[in-house]
């Protein structure tokens, strides 16, 4: 037990060290940046999740949802729409969140363990043109895991009203 | 920079046929607003953003709030005994007001010598619109089942003053007001829109306004339900009330099944099966409408 003790508090002495002043913070996961504290809720996701889960299975589950929030990541930083806005973006940090998020709201049962929307797109300056721009890469990105139309208008309906949270402009 | 799309059904007109070419190759470089794919619906026979028949409450163009956008559009109904030419322009202010003109030609054609005017007797008509958004967003407020609210009015004038009084007409012009709600039902991959308009207009003010029958305002009904198939396709039906103030002829209500083809974001197209019912004692004018639209 003292053993116990003692190895805990070499680790935490480590991972101060290593963090920097990061007391509050979780384990921050391999090849992501810390952020500053907040606290964790399903409901920072935003929507309440789908009972059926059909839509979920449309979407080929988490791992479709994975490749979508990735490709959707790839391709709005690759977008000379929206670029910009992602110049400094913890990049591992939005494509696992996101995930999470589509499969909170699509009722896969994940846990959404990111921020708040209205809090993390704050100050950012998001016009409805930028939104839309991201809806397009979002659907282009179903397209290519396949995801059939009327499913994809099912994630689309949860997302929408999130643009009173995200759009300041 | 590519300001993609989306839009809908757009059309227009004069410029249609090249544009439809041009829009082919650089449409994907043009900047044309930020509005969703099919989510701004198309023009209206009356020049505004609608269905083909039926007023909706979106505002015409491609643009967000974040600017300023618009539509023009050509548009050609060949039914039984008539044809109607159509061609219009209008520009969306922010996403909150739209400007409207049309100018409509009603071509009796043939039927023109039968009902006494002279073969090929045309009736024009200008319209100018207004519109206002005053709540709601058709397309992002998923949660609610508000729909998009508008209001608007339509000055329309007619250029056969003549013989509007002849077949018993009382005026040459006039104004409808409306009222107009529209929702995108993303959930279910529906568009739906309803408006009641106050008018005294003849076939939407083709044979004049008011008349021997009845001489005062009434309330119309549009209704238009669309399923959306794909980013590019949505199909639908329309249904349209109309006044019958003319004692020499009824005036039926209009209904039409449309599909509607977003080509690129730009140009689209629209082609409708329509029952425009009885027109000037001539019965069961069906055929079929054709609208280019060029959305910006
Ligand atoms: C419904 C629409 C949207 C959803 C669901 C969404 C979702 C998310 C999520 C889950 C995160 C990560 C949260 C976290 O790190 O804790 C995030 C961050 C971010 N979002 Fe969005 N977002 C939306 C719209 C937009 C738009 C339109 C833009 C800009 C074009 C944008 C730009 C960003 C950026 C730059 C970050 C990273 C913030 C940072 O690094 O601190 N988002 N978003």
């Amino acid at each position: 037990m003292r053993h116990f003790t003692q190895s805990a508090a070499l680790a935490a002495v480590i991972a101060l060290g290593l963090a920097g002043s990061a007391l509050a913070q979780d384990a921050v996961p391999p090849g992501e940046q810390p952020v500053d504290p907040y606290v964790q809720s399903n409901a920072n996701a935003g929507a309440k999740p789908m009972d059926d889960t059909r839509v979920f299975e449309a979407f080929r589950g988490k791992d479709g949802l994975v490749r979508i929030a990735a490709d959707t990541v790839d391709r709005s930083m690759a977008d000379p729409r929206i670029k910009e806005i992602f110049a400094t973006t913890d990049v591992p940090r939005l494509k696992r969140t996101l995930a999470e998020q589509f499969c909170y709201v699509l009722g896969g049962g994940c846990a959404y363990s990111g921020r708040d929307m209205a809090a993390v797109h704050k100050d950012m300056g998001v016009t409805n043109r930028d939104m839309n721009a991201l809806i397009e890469n979002l659907q282009l990105a179903m397209d290519k895991e396949g995801v059939p139309f009327f499913a994809q208008n099912k994630l689309l309906a949860k997302l929408a009203p999130m643009q009173r949270s995200v759009v300041e402009r | 920079m590519r300001r993609q799309l989306l839009k809908a059904l757009g059309l227009a007109a004069v410029v249609a046929g090249t544009l439809g070419c041009a829009a082919g190759a650089t449409a994907a470089e043009i900047e044309t607003g930020g509005k969703l794919l099919l989510t701004g619906g198309v023009s209206s026979l009356e020049g505004g953003a609608g269905g083909g028949l039926a007023t909706w409450a979106v505002i015409a163009g491609n643009e967000t709030n974040n600017g300023v956008g618009g539509k023009v559009h050509a548009t050609y109904v060949d039914v039984s005994d008539y044809t109607l030419r159509a061609a219009g322009a209008a520009v969306g202010l922010h996403d909150r007001i739209e400007l409207s003109v049309a100018r409509q030609e009603f071509d009796t054609g043939a039927t023109g010598a039968k009902l006494g005017l002279g073969k090929g007797f045309t009736f024009k008509q200008d319209i100018v619109g207004v519109k206002l958004r005053v709540l709601g967003d058709a397309v992002y407020e998923q949660d609610t089942w508000v729909p998009q609210v508008s209001i608007g009015a339509q000055y329309k004038k007619n250029n056969q003053d003549a013989i509007v009084r002849a077949i018993g007409g009382r005026k040459d012009s006039g104004v409808d007001y409306y009222v107009a709600a529209t929702k995108l039902v993303l959930d279910k991959s529906l568009v739906l829109s309803g408006a009641m308009r106050l008018t005294k207009a003849n076939q939407t003010g083709l044979l004049g306004f008011g008349g021997d029958k009845n001489d005062s305002y009434t309330a119309q009904f549009e209704g238009s339900a669309g399923l959306l198939l794909s980013k590019r396709l949505a199909v639908g039906a329309e249904y349209r009330t109309k006044p019958s103030n003319l004692g020499f002829a009824r005036e039926d209500d209009w209904v039409d099944l449309f599909a509607a083809y977003a080509i690129n974001k730009t140009v689209s197209v629209t082609a409708a099966y329509v029952d425009l019912g009885e027109i000037a004692t001539f019965k069961d004018q069906r055929g079929v409408y054709i609208s280019l639209q060029a959305g910006f």
